[in-house]
């Protein structure tokens, strides 16, 4: 009896601390879902897009950053100065930062960071944006001056990328699967496969982030995602991969729904090179083929903004230029056989894994069938796809979302796989890349948008939505996805 | 008392079902499932659209009826594959018994049994791209052992029988012997084990379409369907049952074909023997 | 015996060698770079060189094969592509969850399936028998993807009994963990127990009609329950094997089934690793598996060679 009872009543003790324990720990932990891993947790080195979605921000920052408005804000610089000819930077650093490790920032790691990256036997995934960097000198411990070979009005654009992050030369060695920053969250733990665990940074030098701890959780599958938010498995789903449940969502008052915008153009990438496609006649024929809004309907639930551009739709610099493809069949009837392809042909749709490609890819063959052009779907994996379509230029179309703000520059490359050879787009670019007058900047601009439109170098489809799916008490959600990142500073739960 | 003909006669019946659909899609299709109409999507069970239609507004019967083609074509030429490469290996391992054919073929068999088979199958869709053609290649392979090991233990005991021990001794070829008076006393084992086969095909190539290494757009197929239809299941779940029911008519009428061909064709139960 | 055993040995040992070369050969074929992959598709062409050349993928296949064949024997399966860790280790989690996943739904099969096949033999031709044959014919013709994903719908989303995947690990206390593993375990439970049960019951009819049962009943051991031990005893013997498959297929076949619920499991872990392209994976987990299914067979081989006393003479 006695025995009993002691039982009884440890368990009761024991059940009312956890239960306790429970409702204090939702008040400061949140668990939020995304739907790719990163594979490796260096930003800086080999870096896929899901590294920064976990890491940007929270774990590392670089001397400047994104705000959620796109808008380059001060980060580990508080302040520069940048020369008359625009060659020479001078970044004034916070002070009293330290790395996770307790080891102090100071500009001797902005050095090793910014040399690291435009080293030879550099792996960062985006060398290209130090090339331009003739030297770093550290002018005091919280003072850096930046040289460049040349003018550069992107500069401080690009110092507030993912791959640009400020490293240690003391944790540098096993940064990828300990990674230590000056970021308001330090990396606590990595289950592969499953989930990466933060903490919050108690000693960080800026705002204090409101959460405690911040877990994500990898969910590719789509299903699983909407099983995993229903059940409420998760408290958000940033990047929600399947639309065509969102409305369930929002008709739902545990939850909130944000759809915000990204910078990726999602495109029907064609291989200009390739006969017939390299005819720019049969290019506008199958422009004014397809019907966005048909595909937006059907791949995407409605989600998504119809581009006539390489552009970002919600960019001040934009111009609306889808009268120039819009919704015509007849009129692409007449052009084909114009070209000489009254009978129409034949040609490979290879599509990448997102539904937005796989199903997309669908609708747009059936209306590219309805004007007589027969196309021949694989479905690929990633790795497939970058060999086949994206290196080896084995293609005639495919369907993907190119996220990267600002990256109109893409085609200037002859040698990237749309293989576009334009000698008057690549004149506009190179002077944009040395332009740092805004309103220049902003004609440039426009005038690349007009180009790529006219020359029907790509089909221009939508501009990706970034739905995230949340518990309804949980504030500070971004809502739109100005970079690849998962902005946990700010957010909390409401009380 | 359970009659053997009642598993045939069920069986029979619904394996028709999905053979009858088949057929009749290669000529006609209530409404062609290449063509997308996005605006017409999800509709429910109506008289034009029995089973209503699909995300992309297509009829979900013709889905069906084409599905069945796929599925009924892959599992069938993977059948193929496996007796047409494992039946002569197992007559062969019969043949040469005790020796080091018989001894290899049998280590292959164990080999092949031991890989596993989804694994493989990914792998090789992964090395040659995804499609119908590779499913069936996938999928015919790790049929042959099933075929080798049957043939060779029906095999081997008919090659203790007098019949065959008198064709030895006046002066037949292995070779002869193993096709005149071994094979034919084999089919009804292989008829039957063919249509188990035939079975496993069927949610094989289910599970490959399933996850996007089966026949491709726009080619409809039941596994893939099934795909599709997972994230509408609250909002739709006929995109999801009406496959799997489709799937389950399948498998289960092969099944009971199998069953009541064994019953039917087991000499035991017949009494005679082909000399 | 002596030499059966050997020649046994040596049939493992070859098995082992040649599956390693099939193994390695499919993987290498495979196209598509590893560092491109991890890469993405801002990577420059020297940036994607210095990383082949950090994975070692710029060595001669050869020597590839066999540092990995030697890494093997050492125990080492090398480092993965993409996740930079220890393939042993990224293999022993896994394990942690396969492993009991497979056990959880081996055991509901077999729980399942004895009592049902065992009632089935008793009652043969009558209805319960029809019964038992009737949902062991449907169970087998359910494809467990399919049925998972109707649980998921029922029981995690409907009823919210249940949540709808992942796994939090051990950690969170034994209850969770099996929690999480209940909707996956009954998912690929139920065509395998379908398919045991009726092995069960054919098992027991065939030693029911066996000559030695009809004697001992003859010689007047009338007692059902020892002539049932006597049978049931001898059924189990195919039964047995047919767990054992049934094992080694639940650990590696469960892929879709992990998919389904996001489990972080073997099979996942080789799904993902063939479409990143991490090839030592690929590699070692297939090898792996292979391997525990060679050694399986190998055992029984030997056990049946010294249960049996046909084969101890050398005749086969």
């Amino acid at each position: 009896m006695k025995y009993h009872f002691k039982l009884l009543l440890s368990a009761g003790v024991l059940a009312t601390s956890l239960g306790i324990q429970g409702a204090h720990a939702a008040k400061t932990s949140m668990t939020i879902a995304l739907q790719l891993e990163p594979p490796h947790l260096d930003p800086t080195s080999a870096a896929a897009g899901a590294i920064d979605s976990v890491l940007y921000s929270n774990v590392f920052e670089g001397l400047t950053r994104f705000a959620s408005d796109g808008a380059v804000i001060p980060g580990l610089a508080k302040s520069w100065e940048i020369s008359e000819d625009g060659t020479e930077y001078i970044f004034h650093l916070n002070s009293a930062v330290t790395f996770h490790d307790g080891s102090t920032m100071d500009a001797n790691d902005v050095k090793f960071s910014l040399d690291r990256a435009r080293a030879e036997d550099s792996t960062n995934a985006q060398k290209a944006l130090f090339s331009g960097i003739k030297n770093v000198e550290v002018l005091a411990s919280d003072k850096v001056k930046v040289t460049l070979a040349s003018p550069n009005g992107s500069f401080l654009f690009n110092m507030a990328w993912g791959d640009a992050v400020i490293v240690a030369p003391e944790t540098i060695d096993d940064i990828k699967t300990n990674p230590v920053g000056t970021g308001a969250f330090k990396f606590s733990n990595w289950v592969q496969g499953d989930k990466i665990e933060l903490l919050r940074n108690e000693e960080y030098w800026g705002k204090p982030a409101h959460l405690e701890t911040a877990t994500f959780k990898f969910i590719s599958d789509p299903s699983a995602a909407f099983s995993a938010m229903m059940a409420q498995d998760i408290d958000a789903f940033a990047g929600f991969p399947a639309p065509e449940n969102l409305a369930q969502f929002e008709s739902d008052s545990r939850f909130q729904v944000l759809v915000g915008n990204t910078e990726g153009e999602t495109i029907l990438s064609t291989n200009n090179k390739m006969p017939p496609l390299d005819n720019v006649k049969v290019r506008k024929a199958i422009a004014h083929a397809i019907d966005r809004q048909a595909i937006i309907d059907g791949a995407m639930f409605g989600y998504g903004t119809p581009i006539g551009t390489h552009f970002a739709p919600h960019h001040p610099d934009y111009v609306d230029l889808k009268a120039n493809s819009n919704y015509d069949p007849e009129l692409s009837k007449k052009l084909l056989s114009e070209a000489g392809f009254s009978e129409g042909f034949t040609t490979t749709l290879k599509l990448p894994p997102p539904s937005y490609a796989r199903r997309g890819g669908e609708i747009i063959a059936s209306q590219l069938r309805a004007v007589g052009i027969e196309t021949e779907i694989s479905n690929l994996e990633w790795a497939q796809w970058l060999e086949e379509v994206f290196r080896g230029k084995d293609y005639g179309l495919t369907i993907v979302s190119h996220t990267e703000p600002m990256d109109i520059g893409i085609y200037a490359r002859p040698e990237y796989y749309f293989q576009y050879d334009s000698s008057e787009f690549q004149a506009v670019i190179k002077a944009l890349n040395v332009e740092s007058n805004p309103q220049k900047r902003s004609d440039l601009l426009r005038k690349a948008q007009r180009i790529i439109s006219e020359d029907y170098v790509n089909g221009y489809l939508f501009e990706l939505a970034f739905p995230t799916v949340a518990n309804a008490k949980i504030m500070g959600l971004w809502e739109n996805a100005p970079t690849q990142a998962t902005d946990l500073t700010d957010v909390k739960w409401a009380d | 008392m359970i009659r053997p003909s009642t598993s045939l006669q069920f069986g029979i019946l619904l394996c028709l079902i999905p053979m009858i659909m088949a057929t009749i899609s290669f000529f006609w299709q209530p409404f062609d499932v290449t063509e997308l109409n996005i605006s017409n999507r999800l509709q429910p069970v109506s008289l034009t659209h029995p089973f209503g239609t699909d995300h992309f507004g297509r009829d979900m019967l013709s889905m069906i009826m084409v599905g069945a083609q796929t599925s009924i074509a892959v599992a069938f030429v993977a059948v193929g594959i496996g007796v047409l490469f494992g039946v002569p290996l197992g007559l062969f391992a019969a043949n040469w018994r005790g020796g080091f054919i018989d001894d290899g073929i049998m280590r292959f068999n164990d080999l092949v049994f031991a890989f596993p088979s989804l694994v493989i199958a990914i792998l090789i869709t992964a090395i040659a791209g995804p499609s119908a053609f590779n499913a069936i290649v996938a999928i015919g392979i790790f049929n042959i052992p099933v075929f080798a090991r049957i043939s060779r233990g029906a095999a081997l005991s008919l090659w203790q029988r007098e019949f065959i021990l008198s064709a030895q001794v006046a002066g037949k070829t292995g070779l002869r012997i193993s096709t005149e008076h071994v094979l034919p006393n084999l089919m009804h084992i292989l008829i039957v084990q063919a249509t188990i086969q035939f079975s496993l095909g069927i949610l094989a190539e289910a599970g490959l379409s399933y996850i996007g290494l089966g026949a491709q757009p726009p080619t409809p197929s039941w596994g893939r369907m099934l795909a599709d239809a997972q994230t509408m299941v609250s909002l739709a779940p006929r995109l999801a049952i009406v496959p799997g029911v489709a799937i389950i008519i399948t498998v289960l009428g092969l099944n009971l074909l199998g069953d009541g061909l064994r019953d039917a064709l087991d000499p035991k139960l017949r009494g005679s023997m082909k000399k | 015996m002596i030499k059966y055993f050997f020649r046994r040995l040596f049939t493992f040992v070859l098995s082992l060698a040649l599956a390693s070369i099939v193994i390695f050969s499919l993987v290498e074929i495979a196209p598509g770079d590893p560092a491109s992959f991890m890469l993405g598709i801002n990577a420059q062409p020297d940036t994607i060189a210095a990383l082949r050349s950090e994975l070692g993928l710029d060595q001669p296949k050869i020597n590839r094969y066999f540092d990995w064949i030697g890494g093997m024997l050492t125990g080492d399966f090398g480092i993965s592509y993409t996740y930079r860790t220890n393939v042993t280790e990224m293999v022993g989690d896994r394990l942690w969850v396969s492993l009991p996943l497979a056990l959880y739904a081996l055991f509901l099969s077999t729980v399942i399936a004895i009592p049902t096949g065992i009632y089935a033999a008793a009652k043969r031709g009558k209805t319960g028998d029809f019964a038992v044959i009737s949902a062991t014919q449907l169970g087998i013709a359910i494809p467990n993807f399919w049925f998972a994903i109707i649980l998921v719908g029922i029981f995690a989303i409907k009823l919210q009994w249940f949540s709808a995947g992942g796994f939090s690990g051990w950690k969170d206390g034994l209850f969770n963990g099996i929690t999480s593993l209940t909707l996956p375990a009954i998912a690929l439970a139920l065509p395998q127990a379908a398919i045991l049960s009726r092995v069960m019951r054919s098992a027991l009819i065939e030693t029911l009609g066996e000559d030695y049962i009809r004697t001992a009943r003859a010689k007047g051991l009338s007692s059902s329950q020892t002539i049932w031990t006597h049978a049931l005893r001898n059924a189990l013997i195919p039964v047995l094997t047919i767990i054992g498959l049934q094992f080694s297929f639940l650990l590696a076949g469960a892929i879709i089934i992990e998919q389904v619920f996001y489990l972080p499991g073997l099979g996942r872990l080789v799904f993902q690793a063939i479409t990143q392209r991490d090839l030592i994976v690929v590699e070692s987990v297939v090898m792996l598996l292979v391997f525990a299914v060679i050694l399986v067979n190998f055992i029984v081989d030997i056990t049946y060679m010294l249960v049996d006393p046909r084969l101890r003479q050398d005749s086969i």
